[in-house]
This record gives structure tokens, C-alpha cells and sequence, in this order.
């Protein structure tokens, strides 16, 4: 069966791709892009996607599914929902799992749950040690035999220097990435929003940036030391910026994420106690936000990833300081993007290049592309389409987002997994 | 005339005018305290939750008396804040306070920001009777009442507040009230219980200058109130300060550093004291001490801060 996605804007930034063409798709791959398809057969299923732009299908590579232990947050099967509304057509999933994704059988649980009610493709992290304790490797051959695309304690940092030389080593023993959340927990002690004046204000532990910036530079010197290829999670502050800028330069293997709150939100959210602005790393100043944009245009930051974190309300409806951290991200990651190339801060290929191929490579996914016979993931895109945040209608079981009621400009219009709507 | 608010959960929310009004009735309720009979029938009918999460001798109690002297019932609820985390949610406990129909709630609670999450929920009033490290208004009112009780006024006072800034919902309060009062603010402690950006939460209505000080000398120096704060003696040998005896030595009031502040300087503790660690004894029992004022004067602030929330009577005394 044949799908002609007509008359949109191709944007396709690892082909350096922008402009109109048809999009031709058969048996779940690309097989022509063009402005004539020449292959279509008189009974193809045609999609107009005249004034949209047709991209490559987003990417997520930092979101929590919740499945298997906290059904009650999100499954796989909301999860995903959740992701193809929002215009994903892949997500990796953190092992911060009950139990953790440390072991094949976890692995292949979420991959089974994926294939029977998954609405996109799912792709497992594994974990890089036991329990997430931080004391002995996870199985991670086996990991990677059961399916899983990195590794990474996400959730919690691997503060043993030692213990993250050896998995950075014995992970590049079978080409996986590994996934670095970045946080001292000496410095960040508990504290619940970024250390300042807002914090000291509002009577509430801080979190000082070093906790930060001194696990980016550690881990950074042990991908040197290493030469294995390491990608930093959720980069909120200056410093970290600078410091991956700087090693980047040098020639370190390394990439790096932000999430859409880090470039949109300060911690002035947190102001009267707000727990959708609680998030780990906190919400940073606005010399933060300003870093992470330069760090984005730039190059420094390859990636935007959401850290989608489901949290039911009685995660977050308490005293700020027990309040869970994270928020949901996938149904507002593209229009907070979209913001970025408004403002200036992106041109749009470069946009899509970091929700897409991107976040594809730094993890070694063979996606993100519109290639001849690639996996026809496609996500086209209404840019001028308006709408507002009702955290009711969201597909993701949880509905915690800071974002309630605000306006939003584009919207995924369709999103299309192999091939299929 | 009363307050045009629900609730009182912070001085940094309320007008300098606010402030006066409050202190100006505590006066009243001041003489009403040197009276034979000592109590008023304004809140008679009215139901007083006082919800400590957290043990308190001195507020409970003064909040307690302020109640009664003012015919109000009163109710005191003390639960652990591990209870808590435990079993029900404060969301809960907030829905089960509103089914008993009560007027005004007082809540002590050790997370910062507890006073507003129930405040939000809740029809009754409530006043934050100290909130984590974040604020203790009850506190700076009547530390703003002795001192211009003492002092004849506030406006132009140099006013050092020394010790544990970081940990204290004292000292955020009071740099919030004195502030708006127009005195002169200083702070001072060793850097690690002296918070990142301390001397900029201040914003609306401040207009004088609030500024942490480099030694001791500098803080004491020509100082018209010095206001000492606890130290918490389990922070001992963490990594905020090595020992109390080096604390006291370093960061201590005493006989000889005392001097360095007027003549007529007033020396204040919110209490409980640590004799010997962050105030000496002679200090805290000389002549210059208004420590105990400042509790006498807890009743009167307490009391006029139930009655402008929950009154609504024209007279104060009737």
C-alpha cells in the first residue's frame, strides 16, 4: 500500500532538504521524494499537507513511560498516545523502572507492551548499574541483546568516578552511548529549586549550578579518558554549556540535550509554590535560559529531549519541598521549540535537526531522516495552527505541566509510524 | 477598621501600612493586658484552630492566650510532620478542618511555603505561625512592636540581625518588616549560614538598604538593636560550622563586643536561647536585654492580628 503525502514543505535537515515536494511512502519505507513522484500506483492513499511542513518523525530520547511499577503515572500505551499527539514517532524510555530496566527481561516487557499497545516506536535504556544503586555495571551486553539503545542511571547520577569510567569503557564495548545525569548530590543535598535570591526568598533549599557544572566537567575528562562516547542529559545552566562548548572544541566525544523548559522557564515559575515548576535539574536564571539558547544555536546543544516525567497529583498536590520532580513534556516539546525559531534562536531546519536526526545520531538510532528507504516516520506540521494548554485533554496520564493555559503556535497535524497514521 | 486580607502568611505581602495598623492595634490590646480583667468578648462564637506541625512551646501558647483573651474557642492540634509523610496528606488534613467549620487557622509547619498551600484551600483565615525557613510574621511584629516600643520608632535604626540567616524564617521576616519600616538592616554570620542573595529579596515598598557585613565589628558597630538568632546545635561538626565553641568565639554576642553597638542599644533573641553559644548570659540578662518584652509583647501582636483578620468590630475594646 502506497502513501502520498502531497504539496508540503519538506524539511529534512539531515539531507539538507527544504522545500516543496510529495513524499511518496510504500510498505513502511521512504521511497521518493520529489516534486513529480514517478512510482505512484492510481491507488495510493494520499495525504494534502499543502501549507504544512513534513519532517522527518520527532525524536524523544529522554522520557519516563513509568511501565513497568507506576501504571498509575503512565504506560507505555498512554505514553505513547501521548508522543504521537505531540508529533513523536520514537521515544527512549529511562530505566528508572519498578524494577529498574537493569535486566533483558525488563527490556523485553517494555518492548512487548510496545508492540501490542504502543502507538510509536519505543526504544528502552537500559541501566548503567544495578538497582540504579551506583555500585556494580548492570548486565549491559544483555541489555543491549534484549533491545536496549543506551544506558543511563537517568533519575539519579553515578557518583562514583570510578564506576562511570568503567561503564563509559565496558559500554563501548557494545557501541552504546552512555546517558550522563549530571548532579553532584553532595552539592544538591535535597534541595528543591535552583540556589538564589527566589530560593533564599522563598525559604527553600537551593540547588547551587556546581552540582551541575562539576558532574559535566567529571564526566566529560572520563569520555576523554575513555573515548567512548558520552551524551549529557538535561542541560540547564551556564556553566555546562560552556564546559561542553569548550570540549566539543577539543574533540571530546560528547553530546548534549536541553529540555523545553530550560530555554522557555525560570525559576521565577516556582514563585507562590508552584510544584509544576519543580524539576530536577531545577529551573535555572535568566542568564541560564540565555546560555542554553546560545548553546543551541550554536551547536553545543545538539539535542531538545523533554524529560517527560509523569507525576499524579498526589505527587505534586503537597508542600512544595516532598513534591515529586519533572512535568510532562511530549504534547508541548514542538510548539515550545517552534518559540525558538520565532524568537530567532533556531532557523526552523535547525528546529527540526534537533528534535530529529540528532537526537537520532547521538544515540545511534538509524531514524530521523527522510531518506530513500528509510523508516517512513513522518510528522507534518501546521505552524500557524493556535491552540491552548488544557492539561484535561492531554493524552499522557499525568497532567502535571506548568504550561496550563498558556498559548501555543503549531501543532502536529499528523503523525505517521511506518507508514502508518 | 480591619485588614482587607483572608490571611497573613507573610511580611513580605503586607504594606508598610498594614504593619503600622497592626502594631497600633497591639497597643490597644497591650492596655487591655494591664487591666484586672484582662479579657474581651470580640471573637466570642469564633473558632481558633491552632495546627502545629512542628513543637512549639512559646508561639502555641502565645497565639493560645491571644485567642482567649479575645473569647474565641480555641483548639490545638499537634501532629509530626512525619505522620505526615506517612499517613495523611496535609491536603487531606486541610479538607477535614474545613468540614469542622473553624474561623481562623494558625499553622506551624517545617516545610517552607505550608501556610500558602493550605491557604489556598481553605475559606477560614490563616496566619503562618512559622513556616520552614521562609517567614515567622507573628515574630517580626512583635520584634517591630518592642522595638518601637524601646526606641520610639523604627524609621533610620541600624537594626544587625546576626547568626544563622540561612536556616531563619525570623530573620526573613524581620528583614521584610524592618525594611519597610525604613530602618537600616545588617546582616552578619559565618558565609556558610549566610544564603546566595540574601540582601536582594526585598522588593516592594523598601527603600533602605539591606547589607550583609564583613566581620562582626562591622555589623555591631554604632548598631541601635542587635538581634541575635538561634543556632542550631545539631548543625554542629556538619559542614556549616566546626564547633559551638569556635561558633561563640567568632559569631557570639558578649561583654566585650557588645560595646561596639550604642550605648542604648536593645539586645533581642526570638528564643529559645543557647546561653553561652550565640549569646552570653550576662548579655542576655543585662539591662540592655528586651528579651523577655519581646514575649510579654507576643500576646498583644497575636491578639490583634486575630482580631483585624477575624473581628470586625469597630472598637477594640468594648
Amino acid at each position: 500500500m502506497q502513501l502520498l503525502i502531497k504539496g508540503g514543505r519538506v524539511i529534512d535537515p539531515a539531507n539538507n532538504i527544504d522545500g516543496l515536494y510529495d513524499v511518496l511512502v510504500e510498505d513502511g519505507k521512504v521511497v521518493e521524494v520529489s516534486s513529480h513522484v514517478s512510482h505512484l500506483t492510481s491507488h495510493a492513499d494520499i495525504i494534502d499537507a499543502s501549507g504544512k511542513i513534513v519532517v522527518p518523525g520527532l525524536i524523544d530520547i529522554h522520557v519516563h513511560l513509568r511501565e513497568p511499577g507506576y501504571e498509575w503515572k503512565e504506560t507505555v500505551k498512554t505514553g505513547t498516545a501521548a508522543a504521537v499527539a505531540g508529533g513523536f514517532t520514537s521515544v527512549a524510555c529511562m530505566a528508572n523502572t519498578e524494577p529498574v530496566n537493569d535486566d533483558p527481561s525488563i527490556t523485553e516487557y517494555i518492548l512487548r507492551k510496545a508492540k501490542i499497545e504502543g502507538s510509536c516506536n519505543v526504544f528502552p535504556i537500559g541501566a548503567i548499574s544495578k538497582g540504579l544503586k551506583g555500585e556494580e555495571l548492570a548486565n549491559i551486553g544483555e541489555l543491549k541483546e534484549a533491545g536496549c539503545v543506551a544506558v543511563s542511571d537517568d533519575g539519579r547520577p553515578v557518583m562514583n568516578a570510578d564506576l562511570m569510567r568503567r561503564a563509559l569503557e565496558y559500554a563501548s564495548s557494545f557501541g552504546l552511548t552512555v546517558i550522563s545525569h549530571a548532579e553532584d548530590l553532595t552539592l544538591a543535598k535535597g534541595g528543591a529549586m535552583n540556589e538564589g535570591a527566589v530560593a533564599t526568598r522563598l525559604g527553600l533549599r537551593g540547588i547551587p549550578n556546581a552540582a551541575e557544572d562539576v558532574m559535566v566537567a567529571r564526566d566529560i575528562a572520563l569520555a576523554e579518558l575513555t573515548g567512548a562516547r558520552l551524551h549529557i542529559a538535561h542541560i540547564s545552566t551556564k556553566a555546562a554549556v560552556r564546559i561542553i562548548r569548550n570540549a566539543k572544541a577539543r574533540g571530546v566525544k560528547v553530546t548534549a540535550e536541553t529540555a523545553p523548559h530550560y530555554f522557555t522557564l525560570t525559576e521565577e515559575a516556582v514563585e507562590g509554590y508552584n510544584t509544576n515548576a519543580k524539576m530536577n535539574p531545577p529551573l535555572g536564571t535568566a542568564e541560564d535560559v540565555a546560555a542554553i539558547k546560545e548553546g543551541l544555536t550554536d551547536g553545543t546543544i545538539d539535542c531538545i529531549a523533554t524529560d517527560h516525567a509523569p507525576h499524579d497529583p498526589d505527587s505534586k498536590d503537597v508542600e512544595f519541598p516532598l513534591a515529586a520532580n519533572g512535568i510532562v513534556g511530549l504534547e508541548t516539546s514542538l510548539p515550545l521549540t517552534l518559540n525558538l525559531v520565532k524568537e530567532g534562536v533556531l532557523t526552523l531546519s535547525q528546529a527540526i535537526e534537533k528534535l530529529t536526526v540528532n537526537p537520532a545520531r547521538a544515540i545511534g538510532l538509524k531514524k530521523g531522516t527522510l531518506s530513500v528507504g528509510a523508516d517512513a516516520d513522518i510528522t507534518i506540521i501546521d505552524l500557524n495552527e493556535e491552540w491552548a494548554v488544557e492539561p484535561a485533554k492531554l493524552k499522557s496520564k499525568s497532567k502535571n505541566t506548568p504550561f496550563a493555559g498558556l498559548k501555543m503556535k503549531g501543532k502536529a497535524v499528523a503523525t505517521i509510524v511506518g507508514g502508518k497514521r | 477598621m480591619g485588614l482587607n486580607r483572608k490571611d497573613i502568611l507573610d511580611i513580605e505581602s503586607l504594606s508598610p501600612d498594614e504593619i503600622r495598623l497592626i502594631l497600633e492595634t497591639s497597643e490597644s490590646f497591650k492596655e487591655v493586658l494591664g487591666r484586672d480583667i484582662k479579657k474581651v468578648p470580640t471573637l466570642r462564637g469564633k473558632t481558633v484552630i491552632n495546627l502545629f506541625f512542628e513543637a512549639s512551646t512559646r508561639t502555641r501558647t502565645s497565639f493560645e492566650i491571644a485567642a482567649k483573651r479575645l473569647s474565641a474557642d480555641t483548639i490545638n492540634i499537634s501532629a509530626s510532620a512525619s505522620s505526615v509523610q506517612k499517613g495523611e496528606t496535609l491536603s487531606d488534613t486541610v479538607k477535614n478542618i474545613e468540614a469542622m467549620n473553624s474561623d481562623v487557622i494558625i499553622i506551624r509547619h517545617p516545610a517552607s511555603g505550608a501556610p500558602h498551600f493550605i491557604a489556598k484551600r481553605l475559606k477560614a483565615s490563616v496566619i503562618n505561625a512559622g513556616d520552614g525557613s521562609h517567614e515567622h510574621p507573628s515574630q517580626a511584629l512583635l520584634d517591630m512592636l518592642t522595638i518601637k516600643e524601646k526606641k520610639g520608632g523604627i524609621e533610620g535604626l541600624k537594626v544587625a540581625i546576626i547568626g544563622d540567616i540561612a536556616h531563619s524564617r525570623v530573620a526573613r521576616s524581620n528583614i521584610h518588616g524592618l525594611t519597610k519600616m525604613g530602618a537600616k538592616v545588617v546582616l552578619y554570620g559565618p558565609k556558610t549560614l549566610v544564603p546566595k542573595g540574601i540582601d536582594k529579596i526585598i522588593g516592594k515598598y523598601c527603600n533602605t538598604p539591606l547589607r550583609v557585613a564583613e566581620s562582626m565589628e562591622e555589623a555591631l558597630t554604632d548598631a541601635d538593636v542587635v538581634m541575635m538568632l538561634r543556632i542550631q546545635l545539631e548543625r554542629q561538626g556538619q559542614s556549616l560550622f566546626p564547633s559551638v565553641r569556635e561558633y561563640s568565639r567568632f559569631f557570639g554576642l558578649n561583654g566585650r563586643n557588645v560595646s561596639l553597638a550604642k550605648e542604648d542599644a536593645i539586645i533581642m533573641h526570638p528564643g529559645p536561647m543557647n546561653r553561652g553559644v550565640e549569646i552570653s548570659s550576662e548579655i542576655a540578662d543585662g539591662a540592655r536585654s528586651v528579651i523577655l518584652d519581646q514575649v510579654n509583647n507576643g500576646i498583644a501582636v497575636r491578639m490583634a492580628m486575630l482580631y483585624l483578620l477575624a473581628g470586625g468590630h469597630k472598637e477594640v475594646v468594648t
